[in-house]
Order: structure tokens, then C-alpha cells, then sequence
């Protein structure tokens, strides 16, 4: 039977209350946000990516579990083989498998490859989701991260949650 | 342009656009060893980008995860208690949080470059 997407605030609220936890807060961003199209067409952007589920590439150390604000430049060549997942707060089993299921790399190459696209950046970026301040990833994380795309000087950035 | 597995999050945060696949949490950019799946959700969130009309319209694609919907009824809905619980109380099936890196291999740690130069920790501003 087709079910309607699953409601994971109210969700997470549920289990919060059966654990015996305060409710959690949720960020809310009531205000809509800025609306810049791109300019042209796809064919001709550089196309930057940020991914939150915890990739680290092989060569450098992995994310730590406990609100871990740092984070990873990852070559976009970088082949699969070399990319590894740490996160503790989803199932790995498919992302281990195939990391272009929370990081696309193979699929934006493609899309390079036929000139859907025109370029990626030199660098994907990713971090640790599940950083329980949404105040310190807004106005430190995010930043920096905003700082790197700018200087790889890309036309969209395409953002990968968990 | 964000990818989405969690509609009610996404709507909740406002990114400037979005598209929603209806997947378990973890698959948010196609199934594993599918490349179909991986460049339609990929092309798709490119097309909406050059498309969209709203700030923060968010585009559902018609994917199934699986022939039913069942692997929802599952998803953050814990076990009660066993024996030794709290009988009114459900187990906290998250994995505990530590500040120890946690490498998917151990031998990770061993091809670690020294002073990462492609690591950062940005500063508070």
C-alpha cells in the first residue's frame, strides 16, 4: 500500500517523548529564502557539492560522533573505492556499499562527461550531520563551508542532507 | 539546491530549492549500485534549479523506494523496554556519541596524511 512520505518531525518527537526526553526543537526557517536562478543553462555551470553524512576520504581522519563541526575537501575525481562513511545516526549499510548514495560523484561526472554540465569544483565538501546546535553549524560551519564554494568559484551548489 | 529524503525537515529549514525522494534516511541521492536512479535524481535537481518559480518550491519525484511502503512502519519507532527497562520505556537504538574519530576500517587510521591539509575546523566568528 502507498504510504504519504513519513512525517519525521512528529516522528522524532514520538520517540524523544518514549525515551523520556525533552521534546526536541527543531530548526524552523519561517521566512522563504533568497531566489537567485543561475544564470544560462546547466550546460553551462560549475557545479559545486556539500554533503552531510559523514564521508571522509581515505588518507584522512574521520568525523568523531559528538557534535563535530569540522570538515573534509574531497577531490571530485576521487574514485569510490576511496571514499568511506562514519555516522551514528543512520543505517551505512547502502552508503558503505556505494557512497554515491549520499555523495554523487560518479553521476555528476557523468553529467560532465555528456555536457549537461560544465564542470564540477575541485572540491566536494562534507561534514557530520547531527551537530545538536543549529546555532553553531548557521554561523560557523556553514560560513566557512560558503567561503570555500566561493572561492572554487562555482555557479550552484548542490547540497546532499541525510 | 538541496537533495531530500525528509520532506517535513526540509520544508521546516527552507532551503532555496529542493527535490524529495521518498527513501529510508541514508539514500537521499538514489539506490545503492543504480546508477538509473542516481542520475535521474541528480538531473532532476539540476532541472528544477533552472526551472523552479517559487524560493524553497520543493519537487517530489515519483521513485519508489520498494514494491510496498511497509519499510516505513519501522522507521523511529523503537522497541520497548525488555526486561530490565523502565516498562513504560522505549530503548534508545541511536549508537552512543564520542569525540573519538570512528574510522569505517581500522587500517583508515594508518593511511592518514599527517597535519590533514584538506581537514578544517572553522572558528567561531
Amino acid at each position: 500500500m502507498r504510504q504519504d512520505p513519513i512525517d519525521y518531525i512528529a516522528r522524532t518527537r514520538a520517540q524523544y517523548g518514549a525515551l523520556g526526553y525533552p521534546p526536541y526543537a527543531w530548526v524552523e526557517e519561517p521566512d522563504p529564502p533568497p531566489f537567485v536562478r543561475p544564470s544560462g543553462g546547466a550546460s553551462g555551470w560549475r557545479v559545486g557539492v556539500v554533503a552531510s553524512g559523514g564521508i571522509y576520504a581515505l588518507g584522512q581522519p574521520a568525523f568523531h560522533w559528538k557534535d563535530d563541526l569540522s570538515f573534509r575537501a574531497i577531490e571530485t575525481s576521487t574514485p569510490r573505492e576511496a571514499l568511506r562513511i562514519t555516522h551514528f545516526a543512520y543505517d551505512l549499510t547502502d552508503a558503505r556499499e556505494d557512497p554515491n548514495v549520499v555523495l554523487p560523484l560518479d553521476p555528476l561526472r557523468r553529467l560532465v562527461a555528456t555536457g549537461a554540465i560544465a564542470s564540477l569544483g575541485p572540491f566536494a565538501y562534507t561534514f557530520m550531520g547531527g551537530i545538536y546546535s543549529s546555532r553553531r553549524v548557521r554561523d560557523v560551519l556553514a560560513p566557512a563551508i560558503a567561503d570555500r564554494l566561493q572561492h572554487d568559484e562555482i555557479d550552484v551548489a548542490l547540497l546532499v542532507p541525510v | 539546491m538541496s537533495l531530500s529524503s525528509a520532506r517535513s525537515i526540509t520544508a521546516s529549514v527552507h532551503p532555496p530549492r529542493a527535490v524529495f525522494t521518498d527513501f529510508p534516511l541514508g539514500r537521499t541521492a538514489g539506490k545503492p549500485n543504480d546508477p538509473a536512479s542516481q542520475d535521474l535524481i541528480v538531473r532532476a535537481a539540476l532541472d528544477h534549479l533552472a526551472s523552479a518559480e517559487r524560493p524553497g518550491e520543493i519537487r517530489s519525484l515519483d521513485l519508489r523506494w520498494a514494491e510496498t511502503d511497509d519499510w516505513k512502519d519501522a522507521v523511529m519507532r523503537p522497541a520497548p523496554a525488555s526486561v530490565d527497562g523502565d516498562p513504560g520505556r522505549a530503548e534508545d537504538d541511536r549508537r552512543a556519541r564520542t569525540a573519538e574519530p570512528q574510522y569505517q576500517f581500522p587500517e583508515d587510521l594508518d593511511a592518514v596524511v599527517p597535519d590533514c591539509p584538506t581537514c578544517f575546523v572553522p572558528a567561531a566568528r
